[in-house]
């Protein structure tokens, strides 16, 4: 009786300690995201100042205008590919794909997710940069983004598009309407909130890219043309990479004011993204 | 809309991009390999046994032929220091991030109060949300000194434990959430069962709750890794870019295949044989290969996973 309380009372001390331990490593990772926000914006919003915005990138320091309309303009560009291309797919795989294709697709592009960006990069360097000749530039940058970004696109797409109850669909064939229209007016539609959700979850992935850029997009202190090739376009996340190595501190606060600025820009992208998803879930619990 | 001709275009047009999507990732693979082929020739299988790394001498006419392939005199493209310090700094970060991870997750699920709980899961997708070259600089001003004062006797901080646990870091909010929604989808009979028998909260979840979510938690390992080996930026600003020297400690500097791609561009550039920039296009396909390989596995033993519980 005594050595089974002793062992039960044991049992119970290592569940508490072991308790403990799982809420300090919580604490743990609470503490070091508190740490790389308060490493980024404590020097970053200090450095914020009206001419980063109206100015270009110099030596060492100067202004981030170039790098942030060269972000802006890839993440678009690239998301829009990425948009067209992974719907377009999901829309082929739900709607019209027979089942081993469909799973043929869906395997490929699972199996994308996991590709390093650096390959797509390292990739798109060789076809595009060198093979064709385009030289670092805004069509090949754009393109390391959408091919990066697909899949995240495509599943959201796929997955939102599943969701569309058959009851709808019916009734929309029975009233006559052909599958494309039943498409356009129903599918795409309801499946909105949840296709928007994934490209917004895309857009704040391809904000923070950097490996597949450097490789495509090269770099360039100079206010991205439109030209899509022969031009190289700057980005945020290289300012961050290569000014915090520099010995000089104009350097380090350029460093840090592009790394505040893309925290803000991924979060408010997650931001609105998780108000989709808000939005979209009292919606279909309506049914 | 109502049109005849509208209804087989739109399928034509999805069908012709989701051939795209379908094909996109062997024709990286196809490209890159023939790409590659003449340094996979050049190298040979010393690629995996050599340390150096040295696109020779650009000055010199001379060339040196391998496999009926031509390098600059004294060109020797090794991957051995650039496989091990990817295959080094990603299992050390799973050995940190997965106890870790775990720990996190029944937290996060049995012990934060549900009015915190949305809290506490905005820090695992904030963390997820956090670009690389963030935990890059976080790296460069807040780890790497750490190390460097506090832990590293040779007082050096870029290496292998830094990569590890930034990569670690990384690789967290992956494993947690996986974990996380796998816990909450478990019935509750099952833990309040384990409870009945008279098993201590701790039992009942490690005992009872984990070993139902085996195979999940195996494949969000596996992706995690997968993510961890083809990490570039985070690593390349903190791995202390070794070069012909493998590591002899936990404080030494690593290379990755990852890093070294992006570190060894300018310099492969001037190689006029063009021999360097094939070799890179090698290391590419390794990593490719390495990561489609632990990918496969995390897909089989998610599926398997799958097959047995719907059994």
């Amino acid at each position: 009786m005594t050595a089974s309380m002793a062992r039960w009372s044991a049992a119970r001390t290592k569940s508490r300690l072991w308790w403990a331990a799982s809420i300090a490593s919580l604490g743990l990772i609470i503490a070091v995201l508190g740490s790389i926000f308060a490493t980024v914006f404590v020097h970053g919003i200090p450095a914020l100042r009206l001419q980063l915005f109206t100015t270009v990138t110099t030596g060492i320091a100067g202004g981030l205008a170039n790098a942030i309309a060269g972000t802006l303009l890839l993440v678009s560009i690239g998301l829009g590919i990425a948009a067209l291309t992974g719907i377009a797919t999901a829309l082929w795989v739900v709607e019209y794909a027979p089942p081993w294709a469909a799973r043929a697709v869906r395997f490929t592009i699972d199996v994308l997710v996991g590709v390093p960006s650096i390959v797509v990069g390292y990739f798109l360097y060789v076809a595009l940069v060198e093979s064709l000749g385009w030289g670092f530039s805004l069509a090949a940058g754009a393109l390391s983004l959408a091919i990066y970004v697909l899949p995240y696109v495509e599943r959201s797409a796929d997955v939102a598009l599943s969701d569309v109850p058959t009851t709808l669909r019916e009734a929309s064939f029975a009233m006559g309407a052909r599958h494309a229209v039943t498409i356009f007016s129903i599918d795409l539609p309801y499946a909105m909130p949840g296709i928007l959700t994934g490209l917004l979850v895309a857009v704040g992935i391809g904000l923070g890219e950097t490996a597949p850029l450097i490789y495509t997009a090269g770099w360039s202190n100079y206010m991205p043309t439109l030209a899509p090739t022969h031009s190289p376009v700057g980005y945020l996340t290289y300012v961050v990479w290569t000014y915090i190595s520099q010995p000089f501190a104009p350097s380090h606060a350029l460093a840090y004011a592009a790394a505040t600025l893309l925290m803000l820009f991924i979060f408010a992208t997650n931001f609105i993204a998780r108000s989709f998803v808000d939005y979209r879930f009292p919606r279909h619990h309506g049914h | 809309m109502q049109r005849a001709w509208a209804q087989p275009l739109l399928r034509c047009i999805t069908a012709i991009f989701a051939a795209l999507s379908f094909g996109v990732i062997a024709i990286m693979l196809v490209f890159l390999i023939a790409y590659a082929y003449p340094a996979i020739r050049f190298n040979g299988t010393a690629f995996f046994t050599t340390l150096t790394w040295s696109i020779g001498n650009q000055y010199s006419d001379h060339t040196i032929s391998h496999g009926g392939y031509t390098a600059q005199i004294g060109a020797a493209f090794g991957a051995l220091v650039f496989v091990a310090g990817t295959l080094l700094s990603s299992i050390l970060a799973m050995l940190v991030a997965v106890p870790l991870s775990l720990l996190v997750a029944v937290a996060l699920v049995y012990r934060v109060p549900p009015l915190l709980r949305p809290l506490a899961n905005a820090v695992v997708e904030l963390m997820a949300g956090v670009p690389s070259v963030i935990y890059g600089l976080w790296g460069i001003i807040v780890l790497v000194p750490f190390i460097a004062t506090r832990l590293s006797p040779s007082g050096n901080g870029n290496g292998l434990l830094a990569a590890a646990l930034i990569l670690a870091l990384m690789v967290i909010p992956i494993i947690v959430a996986t974990v996380r929604d796998a816990l909450q989808s478990q019935p509750v009979a099952v833990y309040e069962a384990a409870m009945a028998l008279g098993s201590t909260s701790w039992q009942a979840v490690t005992g009872a709750i984990l070993p139902s979510i085996r195979s999940g938690i195996m494949a969000s390992v596996l992706l995690a890794f997968g993510r961890a080996l083809g990490e570039t930026m985070a690593v390349l600003m903190v791995c202390g870019a070794a070069i012909n020297a493998l590591p002899h400690s936990i404080f030494s500097p690593i290379n990755t295949i990852a890093a070294v791609i992006v570190s060894q561009l300018e310099s492969a550039l001037t190689d006029t044989t063009g021999m360097a920039q094939r070799s890179l296009g090698e290391l590419a396909v390794t990593l490719f290969v390495i990561t489609l390989f632990v990918n496969g596995i995390a897909r089989v033993v998610l599926r398997g996973g799958r097959s047995r519980s719907a059994a």
